[in-house]
């Protein structure tokens, strides 16, 4: 970024990245549409989550692996806002307030986890429910966590990440719900001191699924990487806000979110919130938003916006990028032989594919394909 | 043994000015065993007259005929007309990133043959290709095109023309960019696809220097849109001497 770039977003007036937080359920007025961080979302069909709806169901839990960590039930009161998580809005604040037990999830100081510890969440009806999950990973650990999301369900949750100084810690999540599925979900990471983390953020299945995902850095040299995939077909709403709220000096964020629309109605909406605050001198951003759109009646919304208040940065830059098919790739590979579905289906495979190299975790890696592979089996070659 | 014969064809492209006539009645044919030149000054229309043939959306025939063994062309997708047999080496090949040459190839060949090629020849027969080109066995992993210098793009069309073994092969600017020794290794690969059972081949250059290395049978000089004059070898050799200027009309 060049230097006047920087003069002219110092001289950009008030903020709307300090919200006040607040755990009080009341001070979070029920929502109308009409505000800046409702405006994409369709109010309607999250079941009242945004309302008054009581919490009554529950999502089963099962572990598919048993590497070297914890898992506990503990008091809600006793975790929740240790990640310096404080709700902004409604649907995080009632989540948080209906329930009273967390599920803390804890990586041992300095265990080098090789395997990835695997939960599947599965929702069985759409009586909304409430979730608490704290992942912390001690002081120069390194694990991968997946909470992969399933089945039917009304879901508002938060989910707080604590990365202790040095700790590396890849966090993947996968929205792999039933059509019906609503999800109003939240997670707020904490960075330490020269701490990495990484989050790989999948999204398919589900109605609605609105996702804030924010970041903060308790120390210097800290880093987040955030990697996003989704696919919305048929009337599908996705919806990803992020934050990254450089605190600290020398910290660095990194976050690519690729996207394909197909269908009448799929609408997929991505904000990409970067906050550069004065102390945080020295430090490296990098925002970018692709989007693909394969049909027509889709929407794609991208809104990256970065805020700087410091003129001392390393690096900051953002890309944003909502396209159709390529007639020159297509007909390049259509020169060869291939058939028109064809060539598309291994265009979107190579749009997708690209981000799934950067996920680092080869076993990752390959299942993240096949289901890219099964999900455009499912919706590119049937309807294209 | 097979025939392709374009017949007096016309072609426009849409300009904000409206259509835009660029080949004004092109006729030439090629039987399989023979290698034609098609060359001419910048703009002339020999990469349209390469797109047309192989059915490119941007340009629109206006007129005439391309028939592969008595078969329209024209009337085929681009696809069919690959199955058909034509293949198109493109001045500049597209880049399509995440996905890789051998995911690529593989694919392109198994629509080509109606079946999945063999696994236990087909990885050798992909790196033997790519090996004659001077690439390394890593390129079939790396994403088509992205990245590769001009002149890998160039050589990895001809790995390509190697595996895919087309009836006719159309070569646009297959020579531009290539430094002498990439230039021989490229002209060898067309060499043993020429040599190859009843092929045929249109090589379209803007310099006779190819030509040194793949002897054309019949040389078609391109000026505006129309062939200006065809010949054998000796009109390259003419080329080399005095360039196009006895070509192109006076200007009024
Ligand atoms: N979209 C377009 N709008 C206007 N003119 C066009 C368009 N596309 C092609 N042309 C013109 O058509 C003519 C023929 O182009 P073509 O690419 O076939 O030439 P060429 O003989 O291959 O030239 P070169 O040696 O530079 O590759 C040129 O004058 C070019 O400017
Ligand atoms: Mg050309």
């Amino acid at each position: 970024m060049t230097a006047e770039v920087v003069e002219q977003a110092l001289e950009k007036v008030e903020s709307h990245l300090h919200p006040e937080g607040s755990f009080d359920v009341d001070a979070h007025e029920v929502p109308t549409g009409r505000e800046e961080i409702w405006r994409f979302t369709p109010l309607k069909r999250l079941r009242g989550l945004h309302q008054d709806v009581e919490f009554t169901g529950a999502l089963k839990a099962t572990r598919q692996t048993e590497p070297g960590l914890t898992v506990e039930t503990v008091p809600t009161a006793d975790v929740r806002g240790v990640s310096g998580f404080v709700p902004t809005d409604r649907i995080a604040a009632r989540a948080l307030s209906a329930v009273a037990e967390s599920t803390l999830v804890t990586v041992p100081v300095e265990a080098d986890l090789a395997e990835p510890f695997i939960v599947t969440l599965t929702g069985t009806s759409a009586d909304p429910v409430a979730e608490h999950v704290v992942i912390r990973a001690g002081r120069h650990s390194r694990a991968t966590v997946v909470l992969r999301y399933e089945g039917t369900a009304t879901l508002a949750d938060n989910v707080e990440i604590v990365v202790e100084d040095g700790a590396q810690l890849t966090v993947v999540s996968v929205d792999d719900w039933a059509d019906d599925a609503v999800r109003a979900g939240h997670r707020h990471i904490n960075v330490g001191r020269d701490a990495q983390f990484k989050h790989v953020d999948i999204t398919f299945g589900g109605d609605v699924v609105r996702n804030d995902t924010t970041a903060e850095y308790a120390g210097p040299g800290g880093s987040v990487e955030m990697l996003g995939l989704y696919f919305a077909d048929e009337g599908q709403h996705i919806e990803h806000r992020l934050f990254v709220d450089h605190t600290a000096p020398k910290t660095k964020s990194h976050v690519v979110y690729k996207g394909a629309l197909q269908g009448q109605g799929a609408h997929t909406v991505w904000i990409g919130n970067v906050l550069i605050r004065k102390e945080a001198e020295g430090i490296e951003t990098y925002e970018e938003n692709r989007n693909l759109v394969l049909s027509d009646g889709c929407q794609a919304d991208s809104v990256p916006n970065l805020e700087i208040e410091t003129g001392e940065i390393e690096g900051a830059g953002h890309a944003s990028a909502t396209a159709r098919f390529d007639d020159e790739q297509l007909f390049y590979l259509r020169s060869r032989g291939i058939s028109e579905k064809e060539a598309q289906r291994l265009v979107v495979h190579g749009f997708f594919n690209d981000l799934i190299r950067q996920v680092g975790v080869p076993e990752l890696e390959e299942s993240l394909a096949a289901t890219v592979e099964a999900e455009l089996a499912k919706n590119v070659a049937g309807v294209l | 043994m097979s025939t392709l014969e374009i017949k007096d064809l016309q072609v426009s492209v849409d300009t904000e000015d409206g259509a835009k006539e660029i080949l004004k009645g092109v006729t030439l044919t090629i039987k399989s065993g023979e290698t034609h030149a098609i060359m001419g000054p910048n703009g002339s229309g020999k990469s349209t007259t390469a797109y047309s043939i192989a059915g490119h959306p941007k340009y629109d025939i206006t007129g005439g005929e391309v028939l592969l063994d008595g078969e329209n062309v024209l009337e085929m997708s681009v696809d069919e007309r690959a199955r058909a047999g034509l293949f198109l080496a493109m001045q500049y090949p597209v880049e399509v990133p995440g996905v890789s040459m051998a995911n690529f190839l593989r694919t392109a060949k198994t629509a080509l043959d109606g079946e999945a090629p063999k696994l236990r020849t087909w990885v050798k027969d992909v790196n033997g290709a790519l090996d004659r080109m001077n690439l390394d066995p890593a390129f079939s992993q790396r994403s088509v095109n992205e990245g590769f210098s001009g002149g890998e793009k160039k050589r990895a069309e001809i790995a390509q023309l190697d595996v895919l073994d087309p009836k006719f092969a159309i070569l646009d600017e297959i020579d531009s960019g290539l430094d002498i020794d990439a230039l021989k290794v490229v002209s060898d690969g067309i060499n043993d696809y020429v040599a190859r059972e009843a092929k045929g081949l249109l090589l379209i250059t803007h310099y006779t220097r190819i030509l040194r290395y793949v002897k054309p049978d019949v040389v078609h000089v391109f000026v505006d849109g129309r062939i200006a004059e065809s010949g054998g070898p000796e009109l390259a050799e003419e080329l080399e001497a005095t360039g196009y200027e006895r070509f192109i009309p006076a200007k009024a």
